[in-house]
Formats: structure tokens, C-alpha cells, sequence
């Protein structure tokens, strides 16, 4: 019998494609297209047979309006390395389309003065707006429940927050992030500068605790089921409600070396809001910062959540303010 | 069939190997500078401070010169600066200034040779305003560079130029473009901030202009801070110059817990502090009113003269020479006070600004 002990899937299933179940409305049915047809190394991965797809009016609409977001982007880029095909390429990870300097506030500046971060950004948020909704519409017409688009509405949350929501509480589109690979690293790394450290920030220490603890439950998860499947653990759902040996296995596993095992359904409720909690407390930690709470590190001074450490070097003055030195200016 | 796992092994490890080529070859060193627990640490490559050792060390002293004699004013004509020396004295520092300066073109890099009182040539006006920089930087600026002082040698290091000096950026082509603009940042490849898409140029607002540099607020609720995101990339690429002029990490002179604090800061932060007023005041001081008298192809691409920075002197270490002192064998650049009470703004006017 096939096993799974591998990083890749050694079991492939040849047979005819699979079309899926019919459905009540017409559209639903008739919109399926594509394919389908098969990958074999697609199939070491997931799922060989690919298609058919549903792209249907609000997948239409996304993609076309990211393809405007995307391409104002790439443009600017190439305008940046001045059409230079071998600098675009060499320089992709610096290159970056900046939101207005805040002297705009939130006025609509001209184009080349980040009026282009404004475009992209409206355009790719529809379009996240747009595959949002015909998430939940296709996950509604297969009778699903609709977990995945409002994990995926976790996300939204959190990108919201850093490109729209925060900013407009600041009065500035300059607040936000920029789109480009090591800019939007670079602000990240600013951002925690300006607002006196990040990691002071409980919302931010929630979030990673929910990030680490969703990669540890992931791993603790798919080891587990990986580790039984030589007894049909991968079956999980079946098992949820007809506990078989696989699932008793995993069970007394987790009991014998921590004492407490989570059940073939709960598992996945951990890791569903494990991660969907990743996003919404990152996302109030945003919200807050520069809006609420202007320097992190005091604010953890004020409710004794940062440490004093005992003085390795004697304490140096500020020298703008030292004696003789002219007053400091205003902030 | 399946491929072997050594072939998957095999092409995982060619990748990795190709991602890090822009690496440092490890092991690092790092010491511990601060309370223990708070990453308050430096990290150094042994493989990188061999060659440092070898950029840094100093020429050998000449003998020292009899200070006896008639005094070098009484002798040349058109001595504005070092006329108190004896002739000995004098000679020798011009000696010493050619090793240092234009160990190859000699005296006549900066000298007419058929009349050496000649102010002809820029490079001897240039020579004459560096020499009172040195001076002043020895006697008013110690607070930064200590009694090791600075000479000539400091920065040019046997060249006529120093090899790190830098031009103000050109504004991103804007004008007449619908798309493009690139703020002054996003940039492969920029040294002065560490090869990050940070700002080009930190260089103008901060060591030519005094553009404010703290962006952190002092409060922990918002008490009409405005300074912005933005503002605080451009002290970041600021601070990344200094980082990669002084081969230091952040840790050299912030707690980074805390990044305004000064009560937690290591001192060499203070030490920093004064040498940006430093580096303000010579480049606006000594340095950019020379520009008129620079041949064009000494100038940058608007129009500016090459002007320092952190990385000038230090060049890559903590202690520019690693704290060698080559001023105590030349005291005449220590600076004599008649050239402090009369030319020179006090440090405290400098201090107004953060």
C-alpha cells in the first residue's frame, strides 16, 4: 500500500476529470470552463487535474482591475530604470511606487507626485474587494460554510489598516505603505523607528504569538495526520464524527506527551483562528500607532512593561540640551 | 517515476549557495557591550578587519624639526596660515603634507615652482583652507575627535582626493514626466544607505543642511508630534551611513530597545552627536566655499564640490586610523588661537540644532 512519507505526494490518482458537483443555478454550471486536464508534477504537490475555473463577472472584474493596479506599477518601475530592461531586472527588489510626501495630506496629488500609489492602490484594493466577494459567493453556491472568505477578510483587515485606514486617521496618505519589495521592508523597519519600537506594542506581541502559534499548530497538524495516514488519518473529516484508529492514535500521542490532544474538528478551529487572529490584532497594533500611542517603548515604561536594566556605561546627556548648548527647537 | 531526494537535496543546496554569495563569510565575532540579555553587542569579521588593519596603518613620523630660527612669515612671502612656525617647522610640514597629499606630483601639485609664494593655483588655496579646517577641527571640534586629533593623512590617505566624499543628488527627473518619480530613494546599489531602498541622499538635509533628525516623539500618547514615517526612512538612511562608515552596528551608540533614549545610550552616541555638527560646519564652513575656484571635473553633477562625510575619516573603522594619533607629531595643526577668536563660530552656536 502507497505510503506518505515524503515531501512530495506518491500517490497520484489517474481517472477521468472530475467536474465537480451539478448545482441548482444554471449560471453555476455553465460557467465552469477550462480544461480540465492533468499535470503530473503538479500532482506531487496538490492536486494534479487543473480546471475547470469560475470566473464569472467578479473574477472577471478582478483581474482586470488588478492588471490596471499591476501594470501602473510595472510602468512606473520601468520609467524609474529609464525603459532599461537589464536595470528593471537588476534593481525589481529596490524599485517602488511611493504614496504622496505628507506635505498632500489627504488631498489627490498630481500623478508623478503619488498620485500613481493612489491609482495602483485604489485599483488593486478593488480588485481585493472584488475576489473577496466572489470568494463568498462561490463558497455560498457550493452550500460551504464561509470560513475562507472571512479568513481571507482577516488579511483585508490588516492591508486596510496599513494603506487606508490608518493613514486617513493621520490625515495623511504619506503614512502609508509603499509598493515595492524592499521599500515596503524599508517602511516596515521605519515605521517601528518613528513610533519608539513596535515590539512594545501588545497588539503586535499578540500577533506574533498568534504567527508563531500558527506555524507551530501547522506543523504539529500536518505532522500528526502525515504520521497516521498509514492508517487513513488523511481521511480527517470522516473521522471527525466516526473515530477511527488513525484518529485514536494522534489522540493518545498528543495526551501521552502533553497531556491535552484537540479532536480531528477542533484542530482545525485552532488553526483557523490562530490565523485569522494573526491579522486582526496585527491590525488594531497598526491602528493604534502614531493614531493613539505616539512612542511604543514609553508607553510600556508607563504600564511597567518594559524592564530598567542595571547602567553599564555612565548615563550620556543629551548634548542638545546639555548646559551651554542653545535650546532645543520645538518637535 | 520519482526523483531522488538527493537530486531535490542537491538543487536546494545550489540555491542557497547562489543566495548567499552577497554574503560575509562566517563565523563573526561578537562582544558583549551592554547589560547582559539585551542584544546590546558588536559584531565584527575577523576576514574584514584584516584588510581594515592593513587600509590603516599610518606613515612613519619625520624627525622633528628645530622650532629655533626665524619664524617662516619673516622668511616666505605670502604665508597666511603657518607663519609662526620656524622654517624647519615649516618645511617639514610641507614635506609631510606632500606624502599625505601628492606623494606623486610633489610641491608642484599645488605650487607654481618658478615662485612658490603663487596663489595661482587653486590647489594651493584649497591646501591653505584645509589646513586652518584641520586645525579647527583639532582645537574646537575635540569634543568628537579627542586629542588624537586629525591631519591631513586622516582622510586623503596619500591621495589628492579622499576616496569617500560625496555630491548632492539630482532630483528624480520629474519635470515633463507623467511617471516615475522615484522620491530620491528606491535605489540598487547606494552605498550611503547600505544598499536599501532607503533615501539616496541623506547626505544634504543633514551634513550640508540642518534638517531636524530626531522624528521619535518624547511622549507615549501623541502630543503634536508630526514628524512622519517618510521623515523617519531619511534619518534611518542617515544612521545606515553612519553604520557603514564606522563599520558599527546600531548597538555602537542606541540601546535599540529604545532608540531617542539617551539615558540608555552607550556614550559614543554624544561623540556622534558633535562629529554631524562637525561634518555641518566643515562642509559649510571650509569645504563648499571652494567650490568657485574647483575645475569643472571636480565637480558633481549639480554643480557642487565633493563634500564629507562620516565615511571620509573613519573609512570603515570605529577610530578613524584606529585611534592612532598622527597629530602629536605635528602640534602645528592643533590650531593656534588667534585663528579660533577670530574666524571661527563657538561650538555653542553650532549645538542650537538637533
Amino acid at each position: 500500500m502507497a505510503e506518505y512519507q515524503n515531501l512530495f505526494t506518491q500517490v497520484q490518482v489517474t481517472a477521468p476529470p472530475e467536474m465537480g458537483i451539478p448545482l441548482d443555478r444554471a449560471r453555476d454550471n455553465t460557467e465552469r470552463m477550462g480544461g480540465p486536464w492533468h499535470i503530473h508534477l503538479l500532482g506531487r504537490l496538490g492536486n494534479a487535474q487543473i480546471g475547470p475555473i469560475y470566473l464569472g463577472f467578479l473574477g472577471v472584474a478582478a483581474l482586470f482591475s488588478f492588471l490596471i493596479g499591476f501594470t501602473a506599477i510595472g510602468w512606473n518601475y520601468l520609467v524609474q530604470v529609464n525603459y532599461s530592461p537589464i536595470e528593471f531586472v537588476r534593481q525589481l527588489f529596490w524599485l517602488s511606487v511611493d504614496p504622496p510626501p505628507p506635505s498632500y495630506g489627504l488631498s489627490i496629488p498630481p500623478l508623478n507626485q503619488g498620485g500613481w500609489w493612489l491609482f495602483s492602490g485604489f485599483f488593486i484594493t478593488l480588485s481585493i474587494l472584488l475576489w473577496w466577494a466572489r470568494m463568498y459567493r462561490r463558497a455560498r453556491a457550493l452550500k460551504m460554510g464561509t470560513h475562507v472568505p472571512w479568513a481571507f477578510a482577516a488579511a483585508i483587515w490588516l492591508y486596510l489598516v496599513l494603506g487606508f485606514f490608518r493613514p486617513v486617521l493621520m490625515g495623511s496618505w504619506g503614512e502609508a505603505v509603499p509598493f515595492g519589495i524592499f521599500s515596503h521592508l524599508d517602511w516596515t523597519a521605519a515605521f517601528s523607528l518613528r513610533y519608539g519600537n513596535l515590539f512594545y506594542n501588545p497588539f503586535h506581541m499578540l500577533s506574533i504569538a498568534f504567527l508563531y502559534g500558527s506555524v507551530l499548530l501547522f506543523a504539529m497538524h500536518g505532522a500528526t495526520i502525515l504520521a497516521v495516514s498509514r492508517f487513513g488519518g488523511e481521511r480527517e473529516i470522516e473521522q471527525i464524527v466516526d473515530r477511527g484508529t488513525a484518529s485514536e492514535r494522534a489522540a493518545l500521542f498528543w495526551r501521552w506527551t502533553m497531556g491535552f490532544n484537540a479532536t480531528m474538528e477542533s484542530i482545525h478551529r485552532w488553526a483557523w483562528w490562530f490565523a485569522v487572529l494573526t491579522c486582526i490584532t496585527g491590525g488594531i497594533g497598526i491602528l493604534l500607532t502614531g493614531t493613539v500611542v505616539d512612542n511604543w517603548y514609553l508607553w510600556a515604561v508607563k504600564h511597567g512593561v518594559a524592564p530598567a536594566y542595571p547602567e553599564v556605561w555612565a548615563p550620556v546627556a543629551d548634548p542638545a540640551i546639555a548646559p551651554g548648548a542653545a535650546p532645543t527647537p520645538a518637535q | 517515476m520519482i526523483a531522488r531526494p538527493s537530486f531535490w537535496i542537491a538543487a536546494a543546496s545550489l540555491v542557497a549557495v547562489v543566495g548567499l554569495t552577497g554574503c560575509e563569510r562566517l563565523p563573526v565575532d561578537t562582544v558583549q557591550v551592554g547589560y547582559r540579555g539585551t542584544g546590546m553587542e558588536q559584531v565584527t569579521n575577523p576576514r574584514i578587519a584584516k584588510s581594515l588593519e592593513a587600509a590603516n596603518t599610518v606613515p612613519e613620523a619625520l624627525e622633528p624639526a628645530d622650532s629655533s630660527g626665524p619664524k617662516a612669515r619673516q622668511i616666505y612671502q605670502n604665508v597666511k596660515v603657518l607663519g609662526d612656525l620656524s622654517v624647519a617647522e615649516f618645511n617639514r610640514l610641507m614635506v609631510a603634507m606632500t606624502q599625505w597629499v601628492a606623494p606623486e606630483q610633489g610641491c608642484a601639485y599645488c605650487h607654481n615652482v618658478a615662485n612658490f609664494a603663487d596663489d595661482s593655483l587653486y590647489t594651493k588655496v584649497v591646501a591653505r583652507s584645509m589646513t586652518q579646517m584641520t586645525q579647527t577641527i583639532n582645537a574646537k571640534w575635540q569634543v568628537h575627535v579627542g586629542a588624537t586629533g586629525v591631519t591631513c593623512y586622516t582622510c586623503h590617505r596619500g591621495q589628492n582626493l579622499p576616496t569617500k566624499l560625496w555630491f548632492t543628488e539630482p532630483d528624480a527627473k520629474v519635470a515633463g514626466r507623467l511617471l516615475g518619480n522615484n522620491f530620491g530613494a528606491n535605489r540598487a546599489g547606494v552605498e550611503a544607505n547600505a544598499n536599501s531602498s532607503l533615501p539616496i541622499d541623506p547626505y544634504t538635509p543633514f551634513l550640508l543642511e540642518d534638517k531636524p533628525i530626531r522624528v521619535i516623539g518624547d511622549t507615549a500618547l501623541p502630543t503634536g508630534n508630526r514628524k512622519s514615517t517618510m521623515q523617519g526612512e531619511w534619518t534611518y538612511a542617515l544612521m545606515m551611513h553612519m553604520s557603514q562608515s564606522l563599520g558599527v552596528n546600531c548597538t555602537f551608540c542606541h540601546n535599540s530597545r529604545a532608540f531617542a533614549e539617551w539615558e540608555q545610550s552607550p556614550p559614543a552616541r554624544a561623540t556622534a552627536w558633535h562629529g554631524i555638527r562637525m561634518v555641518r560646519e566643515v562642509n559649510n564652513e571650509f569645504i563648499t566655499p571652494l567650490t568657485p575656484i574647483q575645475p569643472a571635473n571636480r565637480l558633481g553633477p549639480t554643480g557642487d564640490i565633493g563634500k564629507v562625510n562620516c565615511a571620509t575619516c573613519h573609512q570603515g573603522v570605529g577610530k578613524p586610523l584606529y585611534g592612532q594619533s598622527m597629530l602629536k607629531n605635528h602640534p602645528e595643526l592643533s590650531g593656534p588661537d588667534h585663528l579660533l577668536k577670530t574666524t571661527i563660530a563657538t561650538p555653542q552656536a553650532q549645538a542650537k540644532t538637533n
